[in-house]
């Protein structure tokens, strides 16, 4: 059994409540933090645990913390990123409705390395029944002394709040979430400045997943060598992967970095492997903006190596022939799927997700999404995928934030791996699945 | 101001969440709260934002309004036109489709006899797409007010319309309460 | 504070800290200067929308001399000292401006011969350099009725590009805003939501700067082609503003009244409604004499006569 970290106790009745998570050790790296650690100790220990960022970038945690302005004289800001929205994943959702303190904890511990004294959890509006649970956690927090005035008599003090959003996966890319959070539309910002240094009303900021500031507590109570042992390579720790598709079992599951992916799509333990004895047929491995790989490249490398869930092992080959660990969202798709349909669901939903602030991704994404859907209702052309590949090399690197290409990968990988799907529905002038 | 024109106001009880709502924020940073309070006012308005309503948030938030049309078209859990009783949202993103998400939406279709955007003609339900709801793992996934029905098959659908049309259902609850 | 060196396009200047690389190049001037639909240098925060002055950076610096590893947008990128920069010797930047021009393009309605800003209009400019030679779209356009938005602007938003120009002057230069932008995505459009009047000593300097023919000006709605008019320089005193404009004339009609646009079809300063719509004869005006136009402009047609260089003079 791999180690777990945020799964460990989530099957314990009650966990959501203060004496069950307390009892079950709870707070014990907070009180170990504020009694024994400066805030610059913590964030060592973030940095050596090798940590990254769980939410997709996968940028190092303890970097990201060491960026953030100190001397500025301002109030700093810690925000948690539950804007959780990218096809596929569906893992923090698990950790607000049954651990939320593990993730309160964690944000006590952040906020405390980064001399914040107010901090919000950003969650999108559709979970507001998850934001219900954790602002009721909240506020057993404050009742227990963990928030608020003096935290432990430590000197230290953080308020904690949630702040809903209502609808907008481009808020949770950082900058048009604290946007979002100022109250105003979730238009990206052009960056540079980074929030490390002009974030929340102008302060320096940090934005973490929800994953990320959940797995802080460990890392405090049992050390950055103990969590930098996890793992493979670079690929350090555990990561919850939350798989859907064509599985036997769909769900969340929290692996060490560098199963082998094989393992992970037919072992029991995981995913139980294809549905009706069906053939694997394709993965889009971390979450739908990755690129797709069909089944002998999700399996085995380019090169013929077993492929592992680990940042490098999956991002090996580049776009050729490889893809990204991303979130962690991984959609499984038997050989009954038709990749053109799946596509154009993904364009749909850039095209409803993008801002529109920048014309590349607006009018890209639309443009996309109108021509896949020719294609998949029989009326497209051959010149129509080449005009794809086109638009969306145009579409990538070009825009103001990372939605375009998050729009551009899907459209690219698929053509790249499943070209000949295209062409016959363009031949049989309807969808052939 | 005209007589005919309706004045939106909450009740005591909603201003006080309202007010502890805005403490949450830095001292003129008030407009941070208005996400939070959109949400309050459509559950107090049948489920949708009136531009009335939405200059009564303005006003609550000293901010011109404007800003708050900007703000409550952007997110698209803000309904700028009235609504039925029930909103009924469907996932319609990649791995719910791959679940069968699509023979969903046609059930609701065919039982409610609208199309998505549509409301019935009792007024009762509002059909609506969405995308991703991150619960891929269940799908296919609806969404009723704060609920999330999920692994959803046809059967599992018409037992929650019928459970729907005998309570008289309603999705626009205040999400705080 | 020592001046940074940048070059652009193998051309070297000396800059302030501070200086965006778009800046940089208008200092330089001339073809390595970045097409802006969206930057304003007199609006705080506008620019790096539009993506049509993407270059690119082949040296960062003098101390991290990697190149960068996307095409910045010029207008808000800053320059370092020792920072190479390619715009027209970029192909990859040509490429992207291409693209870019494309897709403005895509739901525009090229409605240009019955558009009041044809002849004045940077789309069309970007287009003739950077626009490709066919259509390569087959989809529907998205359409929009036009529409008044108070008694003196018409918008049609059909031809608008969502450069936010127009709401920074709400925001920066009227005392209140009524108009932004409502919707997201390929649905974002400039509008009040409810009809409501944009009404205020300033809102008419919308007009001046967008860079389209999405907003125009009604009073002068169809009167003439601005190439049939002759643009002279004018002022009158004024209690709300410089009173300084240009006066658009046909014979001795004056057709209309706008600020004065510099080379890069920014305004030198903002101009009151009174003064934009409200004195149209020319007896309110202290005449300064002809308008110097830049040659490139087909506003220049017929009635000048070239000098040396690139501007020339209006011949009486």
């Amino acid at each position: 059994m791999a180690t777990q970290i945020l799964l460990k106790n989530i099957d314990v009745p009650g966990l959501a409540g203060f004496q069950v998570y307390r009892n079950l050790g709870g707070y014990t790296a907070v009180e170990k933090a504020l009694k024994t650690l400066t805030p610059d100790e913590v964030t060592d220990e973030v940095k050596k645990s090798g940590l990254k960022g769980r939410g997709g970038a996968g940028f190092p945690t303890g970097m990201k913390w060491g960026f953030i302005d100190k001397q500025s004289g301002k109030d700093r800001y810690l925000v948690c990123n539950y804007d959780e929205s990218e096809p596929g994943t569906f893992k923090d959702r698990h950790i607000g409705t049954l651990n939320p303190h593990q993730l309160i904890e964690g944000m006590i511990l952040g906020s405390y390395a980064l001399g914040a004294k107010t901090a919000y959890i950003y969650i999108r509006g559709e979970l507001f029944y998850v934001l219900n649970i954790i602002e009721k956690a909240i506020q057993e927090a404050y009742n227990n002394g963990y928030l608020g005035q003096n935290i432990l008599g430590s000197g230290y003090s953080l308020d904690l709040y949630c702040h809903p959003g209502a609808g907008a996966y481009i808020c949770g890319e950082e900058t048009a979430l604290l946007e979002s959070l100022e109250g105003k539309r979730g238009n990206p910002r052009i960056k540079p400045p980074f929030p490390a240094i002009v974030g929340l009303y102008g302060c320096p900021t940090v934005v973490n997943n929800v994953e990320t500031i959940a797995t802080l507590p460990w890392i405090i109570n049992n050390g950055s060598d103990a969590y930098a042992a996890i793992g493979v390579g670079n690929s350090k720790g555990t990561k919850l992967i939350s798989a859907c598709g064509h599985i036997n079992k769909p769900g969340i599951y929290e692996i060490e970095l560098g199963l082998p992916v094989e393992e992970f799509i037919f072992s029991d333990e995981y995913c139980g492997g294809i549905r009706d004895g069906n053939k694997l047929k394709a993965v889009v491995a971390g979450g739908s903006s990755v690129p797709i790989l069909p089944a002998e490249l999700i399996l085995k490398t380019a090169a013929g190596q077993p492929r592992l869930m680990s940042y490098e092992s999956l991002s090996e080959g580049g776009f050729q022939t490889g893809t990204m660990l991303g979130s962690g969202g991984f959609i499984v798709m038997d050989h009954t799927t038709c990749i053109v349909k799946n596509l154009l669901t993904f364009a749909r939903f850039y095209r409803h997700e993008s801002c529109g602030q920048c014309s590349p991704c607006r009018e890209g994404t639309s443009w996309m999404e109108k021509i896949l859907t020719r294609i998949e209702n029989g009326q497209g052309t051959t010149k129509d995928i080449d005009l794809l590949v086109d638009i969306s090399k145009h579409v990538e690197g070009n825009t103001i934030c990372p939605l375009g290409d998050a729009a551009a990968w899907p459209v690219a990988s698929a053509i790249r791996h499943f070209r000949e799907e295209f062409e016959e529905h363009i031949k049989l002038q309807k969808c052939p699945f | 101001m005209q007589d005919n024109i309706k004045i939106s106001e909450f009740s005591r009880e909603t201003l006080d969440l309202v007010n502890r709502i805005i403490n949450r924020y830095p001292k003129g940073r008030e407009k941070s709260a208005l996400l939070p309070l959109l949400h309050i006012a459509q559950s107090e308005n049948n489920g949708w934002l009136s531009p009335e309503m939405m200059d009564y948030v303005a006003s609550l938030l000293k901010i011109e309004s404007i800003e708050v049309y900007e703000v409550a078209s952007f997110y698209s859990m803000f309904n700028l036109k009235p609504v039925g009783n029930c909103v009924i949202e469907v996932c319609q993103t990649g791995p719910c489709w791959l679940r069968g998400a699509e023979n969903i939406l046609a059930h609701f279709e065919a039982k409610l006899g609208i199309k998505p955007g549509e409301t019935t003609q009792d007024g009762k339900f509002t059909l609506k797409t969405v995308e991703c709801l991150a619960a891929c793992g269940n799908g296919p996934v609806i969404q009723v007010g704060k609920e999330y029905h999920e692994n959803l098959t046809t059967n599992k659908a018409d037992e929650l319309l019928e459970k729907w049309k005998r309570e008289n259902k309603i999705s626009h609850t205040n999400p705080y309460l | 504070m020592p001046l940074l060196k940048v070059t652009i396009d193998n051309i070297e200047v000396e800059v302030e800290a501070g200086t965006t690389i778009m800046n940089a190049a208008r200092k330089i001037g001339g073809s390595v200067v970045p097409p802006a639909m969206c930057y304003y240098s007199k609006l705080e925060g506008s620019g790096g929308k539009c993506r049509t002055c993407l270059v690119k950076v082949a040296q960062g610096s003098a101390k991290d001399p990697r190149p960068m590893p996307k095409l910045v947008a010029s207008c808000r990128t800053l320059v370092q000292d020792g920072m190479v920069v390619q715009n027209i010797t970029s192909p990859e930047a040509m490429e992207s401006r291409q693209a870019i021009t494309e897709f403005l393009l895509l739901n525009h309605p090229l409605d240009c011969p019955v558009c009041d800003q044809a002849g004045e209009c940077h789309l069309q400019d970007l287009s003739y350099v950077h626009g490709l030679q066919e259509t390569r779209t087959v989809e529907e356009r998205r359409t929009f009725k036009p529409i008044d938005i108070g008694d003196k602007i018409k918008l049609n938003m059909n031809r608008c590009i969502l450069c936010y120009r127009c709401v920074m002057v709400g925001d920066q230069i009227t005392e209140k805003r009524v108009h932004g932008v409502l919707g997201r995505g390929d649905h974002a459009e400039i509008s009040t939501h409810i009809q409501r009047a944009v009404d205020n000593d300033f809102s008419g300097n919308m007009i001046d700067v967008c860079p389209v023919g999405a907003l125009t000006d009604n009073t002068f709605r169809f009167k003439s082609r601005v190439w049939f008019t002759k643009p002279f320089d004018a002022h009158r005193e004024c209690k709300k503003c410089s009173g300084k404009v240009v006066l658009w004339m046909k014979g001795e009609e004056l057709l209309r009244v706008t600020g004065r646009k510099d080379k890069y079809g920014e305004l030198e300063e903002f101009i009151c409604n009174d003064c934009r719509f409200d004195h149209k004869e020319t007896g309110d005006w202290v005449i300064e004499g002809p308008r110097t136009i830049e040659r490139h402009s087909v506003i220049s047609q017929n009635h000048y006569l070239t000098n040396p260089g690139d501007a020339v003079r209006i011949v009486k």
